[in-house]
């Protein structure tokens, strides 16, 4: 991936050069490049200190799949079971994303009118045989990244005090809310991008959308 | 052994609200003195170093220079896509849909500033996803809830109601584009701190 300098969500939408949808992307060019930028950040880090290539790919993997984002799921999967120590760690996390299956955004508000909107759901945690075999301080990270796809609002001072509790620093926590919070918007890019591809263009006013492309085309600030 | 950092006295905002609140963090954000050229580049904007919010991203600088990026060009890139009042559209209704009532209290701020239609913002900050701001409006809150749904429900009957409201593939992909990003920052902003009252004036 890195040796070719490819595009992550172009490579797994097959969005080629000159198509439909890479000139959508293209549009926002600078998006476009951050947004891989944040994925190399993210996935081959400079700085592997607070949280392992391992680590993350761990909880990419889980996250992806809690979404039920099958190609971006399977990339994550793939390159975790690539990686030392990961066909195990592959196999146990697939078991966690059936355990952990979810429909959200749910979960409870501040005391008040919004209490009408208290919506209840599964409080995710790492099954005991997975929990031996992957401890306790990957646990606490998948347990926290169930809580952040599937009730944000949840989240809590008292959440974070238990990465902590379980050895993970404030800069590894930080990285490790970056990660499911990136996912949360990759997977969401993909599933958009995806329902957009396979939409037939625009029929009604065929004419003024080239007119826009051509002008896009030219450079022209519509 | 580190512990959070908790504001025993703060009684956080309970409703969503146009009116300007402050974010106080949970873990230590980096100081001024803590910053290298790595970090001051992480943070964009020099300015930025003093927010306690920019400062706590901060401890991994080369993630946050990509979201900084990235979300200024999905938000104040003014080349064609969607209107500036409707990315904001869209960042409310994913904020109102998540729960993140600080987010909400910025970005509908922004909405109601670019779009002059206060009170429809307002009524979709305290009726909630259902309130009727006519068919543009719905199109663009609708997808972006749909998108904002886990697992994302966006598909064909959104593109199809965008497109009969008018929306072009450019503001369409706008319209994916700020809603993904909004999940990205209502999931930091929920839950690296908390939402505390604006300071009185």
């Amino acid at each position: 991936m890195s040796a070719q300098h490819t595009d992550l969500i172009d490579q797994v939408l097959s969005i080629t050069p000159g198509s439909r949808l890479d000139g959508l992307r293209r549009h926002r060019e600078v998006a476009r490049d951050n947004i891989q930028s944040a994925y190399l950040a993210l996935f081959e880090p400079k700085d592997v200190t607070q949280v392992t290539l391992l680590e993350r790919l761990a909880v990419a993997s889980f996250v992806a799949g809690l979404h039920g984002q099958i190609v971006l799921a399977d990339h994550y999967a793939h390159r975790l079971s690539l990686s030392q120590g990961g066909p195990v760690l592959a196999a146990l996390v697939a078991a966690e994303i059936d355990a952990g299956e979810a429909k959200g955004p749910y979960g409870i508000y501040p005391a008040g009118p919004l209490s009408a909107e208290n919506q209840a759901g599964p409080h995710y945690r790492v099954g005991a045989d997975s929990r031996r075999l992957i401890g306790a301080k990957l646990s606490a990270a998948l347990e926290h990244a169930h809580l952040l796809v599937f009730r944000p609002r949840d989240a809590s001072r008292e959440a974070l005090q238990a990465l902590l509790d379980a050895g993970w620093s404030t800069a590894a926590i930080v990285t490790l809310s970056q990660l499911v919070a990136y996912l949360a918007f990759q997977v969401r890019i993909v599933s958009g991008l995806a329902a957009l591809a396979s939409s037939s263009e625009q029929p009604v006013a065929a004419n003024s959308d080239a007119t826009f492309t051509a002008a896009l085309a030219a450079g022209v600030n519509s | 052994m580190t512990t959070t950092i908790s504001y025993p006295e703060s009684v956080p905002p309970a409703v969503f609200t146009q009116d300007e609140l402050g974010w106080a963090p949970w873990l230590e954000p980096l100081t001024e003195a803590d910053l290298t050229d790595r970090h001051w580049a992480g943070l964009v904007d020099a300015s930025r170093s003093k927010s306690p919010y920019f400062m706590l991203l901060a401890h991994d600088p080369e993630v946050l220079e990509a979201r900084t990026k990235a979300d200024k060009d999905i938000f104040y890139n003014p080349n064609g896509g969607l209107p500036r009042a409707e990315r904001e559209l869209s960042a409310t209704a994913t904020s109102r849909h998540n729960g993140c009532i600080f987010c909400a209290s910025v970005h509908s701020r922004f909405a109601s500033t670019h779009s002059r239609r206060r009170d429809d913002v307002q009524r979709l900050l305290e009726d909630g996803l259902s309130a009727d701001l006519g068919p543009r409006w719905n199109a663009v809150k609708d997808a972006a809830v749909a998108l904002t749904d886990t697992p994302a429900q966006f598909g064909q009957d959104e593109i199809v109601a965008l497109r009969a409201a008018g929306l072009n593939d450019f503001e369409i992909t706008d319209v994916i584009s700020t809603s993904a990003f909004f999940n990205w920052a209502n999931r930091l902003m929920l839950s690296l701190g908390e939402p505390v009252p604006a300071k009185a004036a």
